[in-house]
């Protein structure tokens, strides 16, 4: 047996865009119009566009890769390829060992049957015998949660429900390699933790797991490895750390400044203490420059900066105003530079730094940047949730309870 | 085509789950169940039964107890054909998530919505047992032909289950041409009448590749004699050539169902 469970070499996948021939009555004027139109076509067709280029990566047994990358960028045309639902158009492609993808594991729920059918329904989709689900079932019932609902037909559950029982089919599959694609976003807290656990059982017992998320938190938490998917092609392939940096940064250069505005954000830059950086570890102080840039005659500005977290709420909320500054006025062709200065005191995450200006005291707004920037919040301190309280455990003295004081021990 | 074969084998356990999904959906919301089975033919039979007596009354010739059991023989076995046509036929589509998003051999699909709508015929046959012999048509050597015509017939309806499934995806127009030619099929095939009824002329109904089979299980189970072995060969030989033109046609294709739902 070889060490490498998953390979991909130089796959290109195509597609055609626009329309497809669905039926007869669209097909036969398509293929007379062709027969005349036969010059206009021939060379590059304008309708084709390459999903994937070139795409090369190897992932080795029990090592857990990560796809990162914004919308469009080819992530699921990759995912559709390795669980060979896809064929490449050019390119090779290696599997070792059973492949179980997680690509919506609610795909082969049929409404109309329990629970209890469905998970044997889905793990035979998934590539299970039917003793092993017999074997494994209680278990399955149990990671769902679901046990007193495990007899109802499960187009009564709520779609929650759903993904959690897709979810815990698929997560007792055992494969040697598992793909997974964005099945985190569904379920509670409590469950999504539960599955993050199960992830690090599986790739311990010598899985390798193939991670797609736009949640680039768990995605640093799990993998070693990552790439970076933009427009078909890989940016960067490497440790997790520089390719999530990598990602950041570029969302940060696409800000488009809007030059009929009387006066716009022109630029905003993230600091550190070591330079310009986006990943930050948590208790740190990060300086947000921003550049403002006007091309009429405007006055009382006043900037506000607020953070997004990965569910997009709000939590921080400024103003240069609220902070006691002046408020600024400026001429036309003027620019401007102002810095605010923040304390990350949050927990792990990634969030969301956006800026706007208004005016103080009209309330009008002129410029506003919503998510201009990706901050990475890593934490080595092992605290989780919204905020870091930089916490302390301290021990008193042990000492033994002399007689029964009344009180139990809970 | 052994490769396939052999994938095909190891996913049986898939099969038999799609199988019985189908026929527990299909039987678990309606009050009467598996009897639905059993009415459905029922009902063809009778319409055959009412057909043939309007028959005996236009030529003023008795109605005999053959003709009754030749049309139930005959309308239990086109009812199947006429279901894993059309179930099969949907058969893709339906499962379209599944189809998209995981990787098996597809023709489970279409094989499937056939193995379910035999299920039905089963039931159905066996009705269809107790009904010849509580008209006392009795039996002879001949029955062995049975197995031989059904399976002919299975063979058949397999072969282009997987032809519709795989080219209804890319047209929508293959469903609407499938159901206009089942719809009238039973006009162009010999269920309700005898091929024999139109003399010299019988052997242009018989190219319709349905008539022989559906003859022969008429001659070995109410007439007691062999079928006719030349038409059969016929009938044989087209269906294995439909079996296998559909399984290369649906794996010529099957790489492109994802990109295409």
């Amino acid at each position: 047996m070889s060490d490498i469970a998953l390979r991909m070499e130089h796959v290109y996948k195509k597609f055609r865009k626009g329309e497809t021939y669905n039926s007869l009555r669209d097909l036969i004027p398509a293929l007379t119009g062709k027969m005349f139109r036969q010059r206009e076509l021939s060379g590059n067709d304008q309708r084709e566009f390459w999903a994937l280029q070139d795409i090369s990566f190897e992932v080795r047994r029990g090592e857990a890769f990560g796809i990162i990358g914004p919308n469009g960028a080819g992530k699921s045309t990759a995912l559709k390829i390795l669980s060979r639902v896809m064929k490449p158009t050019k390119g090779h492609m290696a599997v070792n060992g059973r492949l179980c993808a997680l690509i919506e594991v609610s795909a082969g729920f049929h409404p109309d049957l329990t629970g209890r059918e469905n998970i044997f329904l889905n793990g035979t989709i998934l590539g299970m015998s039917k003793r092993e689900i017999e074997a494994k079932l209680d278990q399955i019932v149990a990671f769902s949660g679901l046990d007193d609902f495990i007899d109802t037909p499960v187009k009564r559950y709520s779609s929650g429900m759903y993904a959690r029982l897709g979810f815990s089919v698929a997560a007792h599959v055992d494969p040697e390699v598992l793909i997974v694609d964005e099945v985190l976003s569904v379920g509670d807290q409590a469950f999504q933790q539960r599955c993050m656990e199960r992830m690090r059982t599986v790739l311990q017992n010598g899985t390798s797991v193939l991670f797609v998320s736009h949640n680039l938190k768990a995605v640093t938490e799990l993998c070693q490895h990552a790439m970076l998917l933009e427009r078909g092609k890989a940016v960067t392939i490497g440790p997790t750390d520089s390719v999530v940096q990598r990602y950041l940064a570029n969302d940060l250069s696409q800000i488009n400044s809007n030059g009929n505005r009387e006066v716009y954000i022109s630029q905003i830059k993230i600091r550190g203490h070591a330079g310009e950086q986006l990943k930050f570890e948590s208790g740190e102080t990060a300086w947000v420059d921003i550049e403002l840039t006007a091309t009429k005659n405007v006055e009382k500005l006043a900037l506000v900066i607020w953070l997004v977290d990965e569910s997009h709420h709000v939590i921080f909320h400024t103003s240069s105003e609220r902070l006691g500054h002046r408020l600024v006025s400026l001429r036309s062709g003027e620019t401007y530079r102002g810095t605010f200065e923040l304390s990350l005191n949050m927990a792990n995450g990634t969030f969301g730094v956006s800026i706007g200006i208004y005016r103080a005291d009209i309330q009008r707004e002129y410029d506003q940047k919503a998510s201009a920037a990706m901050l990475f919040v890593g934490s080595t301190t092992g605290v989780s949730g919204a905020v870091n309280c930089f916490p302390r455990y301290v021990e008193a003295e042990t000492a033994m309870v002399v007689g029964g004081s009344g009180c139990e021990q809970v | 085509m052994k490769e396939n074969l052999q994938e095909f084998y190891r996913y049986r356990g898939l099969l038999y789950m799609i199988v019985y999904r189908d026929l527990k959906v299909r039987y678990k919301q309606s009050i009467m169940g598996f009897l639905w089975a059993i009415l459905m033919p029922v009902l063809i039979v009778m319409s055959g039964i009412l057909v043939r007596y309007g028959y005996s009354l236009a030529t003023h010739m008795p109605l005999r107890t053959e003709d009754l059991a030749s049309v139930a023989v005959k309308s239990i076995p086109w009812s199947f054909l006429v279901g894993s046509i059309r179930f099969s036929c949907n058969s893709l589509a339906s499962n379209g998530g599944l189809v998209t998003k995981i990787y098996f051999p597809k023709e489970i699909f279409p094989v499937a919505a056939v193995m379910a709508c035999l299920f039905d015929f089963l039931l159905g046959f066996a009705a269809l047992v107790v009904f010849l012999a509580i008209i006392q048509v009795g039996w002879s050597v001949y029955l062995v032909w049975t197995p031989v015509l059904i399976l002919t017939m299975l063979l058949l309806s397999t072969g282009i289950g997987l032809i519709v499934s795989a080219a209804g995806l890319f047209f929508r127009d293959v469903k609407y041409i499938v159901e206009v030619l089942l719809t009238f099929g039973i006009f162009f095939t010999p269920v309700f009448y005898d091929v024999s009824m139109f003399g010299s002329k019988a052997k242009w109904l018989l190219l319709n590749p349905v008539a022989p089979i559906l003859e022969g299980l008429s001659a070995c189970m109410t007439l007691h004699r062999s079928p006719d072995l030349l038409w059969f060969a016929y009938s044989f030989v087209f269906s294995m050539t439909v079996l296998i033109a559909g399984h290369v046609l649906f794996k010529r294709l099957e790489p492109a169902f994802a990109e295409s739902i």
